[in-house]
């Protein structure tokens, strides 16, 4: 078919308004994987800024669970309330973060089902740029979450020996592995047919992890059969390590678990993620 | 058109969603600079070629080159020079009209400041201006369908692929995109438009495929399309219910073709043939309408339809699409 063909069967548009010029320069270079993500970043913040509800809901619980524990049963637990809070709060901060890294994989989900995938995938960027970045954007919602509730604690009587370098270097920890662990969402979000379907996969996985910890005790009064659960439980390592960096004497040992916990994390689902993402659907 | 490659090239497009045979064989070219239709009821095939065509899936079988790029080795090529407006309105519901356009255009490679400009300046394009700084789930349809294909607009692409860009509009919505799409074309890119009107494709498209059960069963002009299923359908609605027999009688003969009673006493209905060239149908309707007035019968109204996409559908296949109205055209 020739040009004359096409002018006869379209006539020009009828809204000149509608001629931006930008249309008639040549394509501009495709943004490079690190200003990709970025962009994906700038969404997420975004993200924030218009659904806070996604980080206020998740958080609720945590900071429900800090003043329960700490004024009901503190006392009895530990002596005094003051005491107890200085046990429970790097507890519920691993536990505020790590529930909040659950959207990571809702987030994907929910791009997913709605097409804007497709989008995303028929842009000429990195195919996984729309993941890393989102997960970049949550590291803000992890020091926000995060934050608050170490925020709460001061404002309760949350002294840690470490000081504020202890605390950063606690969060800093705890970012790192809730970095890692939201591969495991976005395999997840990407495995499962709805939001509510991933929402409800997570919290079957994070409540026992976090609960079957040793946020709230410690585990030598327990059964043995939970005794053995509680200190193989990744998040108890995890916690422990954040006890010691906010109360200034780090365990190595368990800083290094949980990094190493964090890379194998990243080594097994970063690919699933990819895969399932690049996979056709 | 020599030495420029075409638009679309596929041959022979097969693929498979477990035990479901989504496309079978499926050829299409399309020359550049053109509208192309591809048109068929839902579950056809449409969106099927149009994801293998926009690098979204891998066909099972068969080749496919979009501007003269193979689509699964040399997929990059393709997005670099593709735009894709979805079926689904294909932009982030959380974040605003503004934000939508300006992650695009970041995503697209341009600077903030230039993709900042752009956006403000597709928004006017697209009178979604005042509500530039409202998260998009609070749109209507409409304008989350204009902000989609703004979204296609931030850079300059050669191919753009809008998959049923009107399905589930109302008509001053469904004009507007129209208006769009003439506008893209009018700036030298090629088009998919997948639609299930035929109405919008005789409207938009120089050419149509029609695709049925994953395979393309005809191809040509919309005239050439219409022409095989006959002018159209006359309906004729009578004065008086009682003179309905002679009625059918008459215009059967003056037609030569068979003539269908509705429900309705007072209905009549005939498919008008395609005629010898030269004598378009509405001379041969007008010639037995005449006839009949002629012989005392007396007509309340009547209208010439086009016929539908039903109809196409019917003398192309022997079965029926989707139940599709297009409008008729009324005559008196």
């Amino acid at each position: 078919m020739t040009g004359g063909t096409t002018g006869a069967t379209v006539p020009a548009a009828r809204t000149p308004a509608l001629v931006p010029g930008a249309l008639a320069g040549p394509r501009p270079r495709p943004p490079g994987p690190l200003a990709a993500s970025a962009a994906f970043g700038w969404r997420g913040l975004l993200k924030i800024r218009h659904v806070p509800e996604q980080l206020f809901d998740v958080i609720a619980i945590p900071v429900v669970f800090t003043l329960m524990f700490t004024y009901l049963f503190g006392g009895a637990l530990a002596g005094s309330t003051h005491r107890y809070l200085q046990f429970i709060l790097p507890g519920t901060l691993v536990m505020a973060v790590l529930l909040v890294s659950m959207y990571a994989g809702i987030g994907l989900n929910t791009d997913a089902s709605t097409g804007l995938c497709d989008r995303f995938r028929s842009l000429p960027i990195w195919r996984l740029a729309p993941i890393t970045g989102a997960l970049l954007g949550d590291i803000a919602r992890y020091l926000l979450a995060g934050g608050l509730v170490v925020a709460l604690g001061v404002a309760i009587g949350f002294r840690p020996a470490g000081g504020v370098p202890g605390v950063l270097a606690g969060i800093g920890l705890l970012l790192a592995f809730a970095s890692s662990l939201s591969w495991a969402w976005t395999a997840l979000g990407l495995s499962l047919r709805t939001p509510q379907a991933v929402m409800s996969a997570g919290t079957v996985v994070l409540f026992p992890l976090t609960l079957a910890s040793n946020v709230f005790v410690a585990p030598q009064t327990m059964p043995g059969w939970l005794q053995a659960f509680v200190t193989a439980n990744p998040v108890s390592h995890l916690v422990t390590a954040e006890r010691g960096l906010m109360n200034g004497h780090p365990a190595t040992g368990q800083i290094a678990l949980v990094l190493a916990a964090s890379a194998v994390l990243v080594a097994v689902f970063a690919p699933v993620t990819a895969r399932l993402y690049g996979r056709q659907r | 058109m020599p030495r420029t490659p075409l638009a679309v090239e596929a041959s022979g497009l097969v693929k498979r969603f477990g035990t479901t045979l989504a496309l079978d064989g499926v050829d299409l070219a399309i020359a550049p600079g053109t509208v192309c239709g591809l048109l068929g009821p839902n579950g056809a095939g449409k969106t099927t070629t149009v994801r293998i065509l926009a690098t979204l899936l891998v066909p099972d079988g068969g080749t496919a080159r979009v501007l003269g790029h193979e689509v699964t080795a040399e997929a990059s090529s393709v997005r670099r020079r593709v735009a894709l407006a979805g079926q689904a309105a294909t932009v982030d519901d959380d974040l605003t009209g503004r934000e939508n356009l300006v992650l695009l255009g970041r995503l697209a490679g341009l600077r903030w400041k230039a993709a900042r400009a752009r956006a403000a300046e597709l928004l006017a394009a697209f009178a979604l201006e005042e509500s530039a700084a409202r998260q998009v789930k609070t749109y209507s349809g409409g304008m989350r369908r204009r902000l989609d294909l703004a979204a296609s607009l931030v850079v300059r692409a050669d191919l753009y692929f809008l998959d049923e860009p009107t399905t589930g509009l109302d008509p001053a919505s469904r004009a507007q995109v129209h208006d769009i799409i003439r506008f893209i074309v009018a700036g030298g890119a090629t088009v998919l438009l997948t639609t299930q009107y035929l109405e919008e494709a005789d409207h938009l498209a120089g050419r149509l495929a029609v695709i049925d059960h994953g395979r393309v069963i005809a191809e040509g002009t919309p005239g050439e399309l219409k022409a095989s299923a006959g002018a159209g359908t006359l309906r004729i609605r009578l004065a008086r219910p009682a003179q309905r027999p002679q009625a059918e009688e008459m215009l059967a003969q003056l037609l030569s073709a068979p003539v269908g009673a509705s429900a309705d006493p007072r209905m009549l209905t005939a498919k008008v043939p395609a005629g010898p060239p030269g004598q378009p149908a509405s001379e041969r309707v007008t010639a037995a309408l005449a006839g009949l007035t002629g012989a005392g019968i007396a007509i309340g109204e009547f209208a010439l339809g086009q016929p539908s996409l039903d109809e196409v559908f019917l003398a192309l296949t022997g079965h029926a699409g989707t139940i599709i109205q297009t409008p008729t055209e009324t005559l008196s």
